[in-house]
């Protein structure tokens, strides 16, 4: 067995671009559930509308991509304004259960024939993102003895990664203002906000469109990082896998996203290395294991990992376990 | 960290010594400027149910709420005295929380109208309300677990500039008011005497010091009016006494306070107007003086025994013992 290689693997799918488009979904799940306590249980519907809204402008109506991904931002804010005006008023399980509903059906809507013209439907889209790749400042590939990235995955990190890390600076920014503060006292108790004074409505309403953005914006790095857009991409599953690595690294912090984003591709990716590896090796006798089976079992690994962090460290973790200690409500 | 606990238990100490002063100068002292302020405003008034007020506050006219087929709320007219303590009293179900709940704007009645230092609130939604200076608490005590009492105080403060969103990034621009937020924040701390628990989470007080803390949260809003519901539940007696206090005092710098309560020593000593409900509606209202022996409300509410006719007369029995 390669150590080495399995190593190098993991550490390559900790650091590289999907890493990066995930930590900036999260952060914006952060700000729904972390910082607001919003139960967004479709935030891959917001990283939908972002990407289609990118590559239908760019491929239908020939914006340059970078009006494309304002175009997406924009479909976010009017996806967060139909979600949540009905619901923020009402009690929090309404709004997941019509933010759950709403990604399905966005993805049912996107891949139907009736919107083909413009989706592409079940064939989804292609080549797109030109207009990113030509902007490539990187020449040539970065060598660095086991690791290597070629000019086209470098200039994805660089630009994932700063708008991961842009994004979590700024909610830093803003969670640590007064805003950040009625945001929290929301999400602590809503009726004790409004009694001093404070719009809950529309807190919440901001928070669901700031994350949404953010959602909408990792999707567009999503569609252009693999040039190919299918509706299928967005299944709900992306979703529980934002609220596992926001609850990994530790809800209500900046930085938890991130972090968390990079151990759940480190494990996820070294996993699978490793099960490959044993496998060729004959470790594992291939009666017991198949290599097809390698992508369910590290999920299953991954599952069995987080049982045992919210046993022992339930507040994720770089979250504040003393505050996870009170009891809440 | 230990010797940290050891600091905080003399401080706890030397806070009680303090304390029992305070309650024995209460105790000792004659009516306060408010108290009399408060009885020569409410002197001329009939203690007759819907009676009208020299300077009410809250204005409330026909009032309702049915859950179902359950009338919780009927209120023909109840007006509130500004400057006073008015105390609403009834059984268990009466509709003194719905009533608060309906004028405060967290619940919505089937009919009716009110108004509040002359403008018609009625149907505005909670949060302007409590804007306009009329700011309550709650029954069940909400303190917001995860944020720290200093924070949970400074949330208080109205029209802070920091609170929206486009601003809050541009820390300049809020700093300078954030300071003197904290700054009266400390000082409502120190007045309810949780300066010890000024960086813990609100979560790790204590029942009784949450009740301080909403109360100290509530006075951030600079409110005119504040509406207590059951602000001694729960509470240990020397609390209730330092409570009182602070109630007061309020009273006594100008401000109106309704409150819900059911302990009623406490009830006819700090109320300068009782209101008394049951079934829905004001059965009675008047002084202490009137409540204590007026017919209907010993039969709603206070039983035959507390009938009697004068409080100097009158044995306390929950805060005889521990004085």
């Amino acid at each position: 067995m390669d150590f080495l290689a399995i190593l190098t693997n993991a550490l390559r799918g900790a650091l590289g671009p999907e890493a990066a488009i995930y930590a900036l979904a999260a952060v914006g799940l952060n700000v729904h559930f972390g910082y607001t306590g919003l139960l967004n249980f479709g935030q891959v519907g917001f990283m939908l509308v972002g990407a289609y809204g990118t590559a239908i402008s760019v491929l239908s109506f020939e914006l340059p991509l970078g009006v494309g991904v304002l175009v997406g931002i924009a479909c976010a804010v009017v996806l967060a304004l139909i979600l949540g005006i009905p619901t923020l008023r009402l009690r929090g399980d309404y709004l997941a259960i019509a933010t759950i509903a709403a990604a399905e059906v966005l993805r049912y809507l996107y891949r139907s024939e009736w919107a083909e013209p413009l989706t592409g439907g079940v064939f989804g889209l292609k080549q797109f993102a030109d207009g990113f790749f030509e902007l490539n400042p990187f020449t040539g590939a970065l060598d660095l003895g086991p690791f290597d990235f070629s000019a086209r995955a470098l200039w994805l990190m660089v630009v994932a990664w700063s708008a991961a890390l842009l994004a979590a600076g700024f909610v830093g920014l803003l969670v640590h203002s007064p805003w950040g503060r009625v945001l929290r006292s929301v999400r602590e108790d809503e009726l004790a906000a409004r009694s001093l004074g404070k719009n809950v409505f529309a807190y919440k309403m901001q928070s669901l469109v700031l994350g949404g953005v953010f959602g909408a914006i990792a999707g567009s790095l999503l569609a252009v990082n693999s040039q190919s857009l299918n509706p299928d991409s967005f299944m709900p599953i992306i979703t529980f896998y934002l609220w596992t690595i926001m609850i990994l690294g530790g809800a209500s912090r900046v930085m938890g996203p991130i972090l968390g984003s990079v151990v759940f591709w480190f494990l996820l990716t070294f996993l699978d290395s490793f099960l490959r590896q044993a496998i060729g090796a004959g470790l594992i006798p291939s009666s017991v294991l198949a290599p097809s089976d390698i992508g369910a079992v590290r999920f299953a690994a991954v599952g069995l990992g987080l049982m045992l962090l919210m046993i022992f460290r339930p507040a994720g973790l770089i979250g504040n376990q003393k505050e996870l200690r009170l009891d809440v409500r | 960290m230990s010797g940290e606990h050891e600091t905080s238990g003399e401080e706890v100490l030397h806070e009680r010594e303090e304390l029992a002063q305070a309650e024995h100068a209460i105790a000792e002292s004659s009516p306060s400027v408010g108290a009399v302020r408060a009885a020569e405003a409410l002197a001329d008034v009939e203690p007759v149910p819907g009676v009208a007020k020299l300077d009410p506050i809250l204005v409330a006219d026909n009032v309702s709420r049915h859950f179902g087929g359950v009338r919780a709320v009927e209120v023909d007219h109840l007006e509130v005295q500004r400057g006073t303590i008015t105390a609403l009293i009834g059984p268990n179900g009466a509709g003194k929380s719905t009533f608060f709940n309906l004028v405060t704007g967290f619940d919505q009645p089937d009919s009716g109208s009110w108004s509040f230092d002359g403008t018609d609130i009625t149907g505005t939604s909670a949060y302007r309300i409590a804007r306009l200076g009329m700011v309550r608490t709650f029954q069940l005590t909400k303190a917001l677990m995860r944020l720290t009492t200093l924070e949970n105080v400074m949330l208080g403060a109205t029209a802070q500039r920091g609170e929206r969103m486009l601003v809050a990034p541009l820390r300049m621009v809020w700093k300078r008011q954030e300071r003197d937020i904290e700054q009266r924040s400390d000082e409502l701390l120190e007045r309810f005497r949780l300066s010890h628990m000024r960086d813990e989470y609100a979560g790790t007080m204590s029942g009784g010091q949450r009740k301080l803390l909403e109360m100290a949260r509530a006075l951030m809003v600079n409110p005119s009016m504040v509406m207590l519901d059951e602000p001694m539940a729960g509470v240990n007696p020397a609390l209730t006494q330092s409570l009182l206090g602070h109630i007061q005092a309020l009273r006594d710098e100008g401000m109106t306070i309704v409150l819900v309560e059911h302990d009623m020593d406490v009830i006819m000593s700090i109320s300068d107007w009782i209101v008394c409900f049951a079934e829905g509606k004001v059965i009675a209202e008047g002084r202490p003086s009137d409540i204590r022996t007026n017919r209907a409300v010993i039969d709603a509410y206070l039983g035959a025994r507390r009938a009697l006719p004068d409080r100097a007369d009158t044995p306390k029995p929950v805060t005889e013992d521990e004085t």
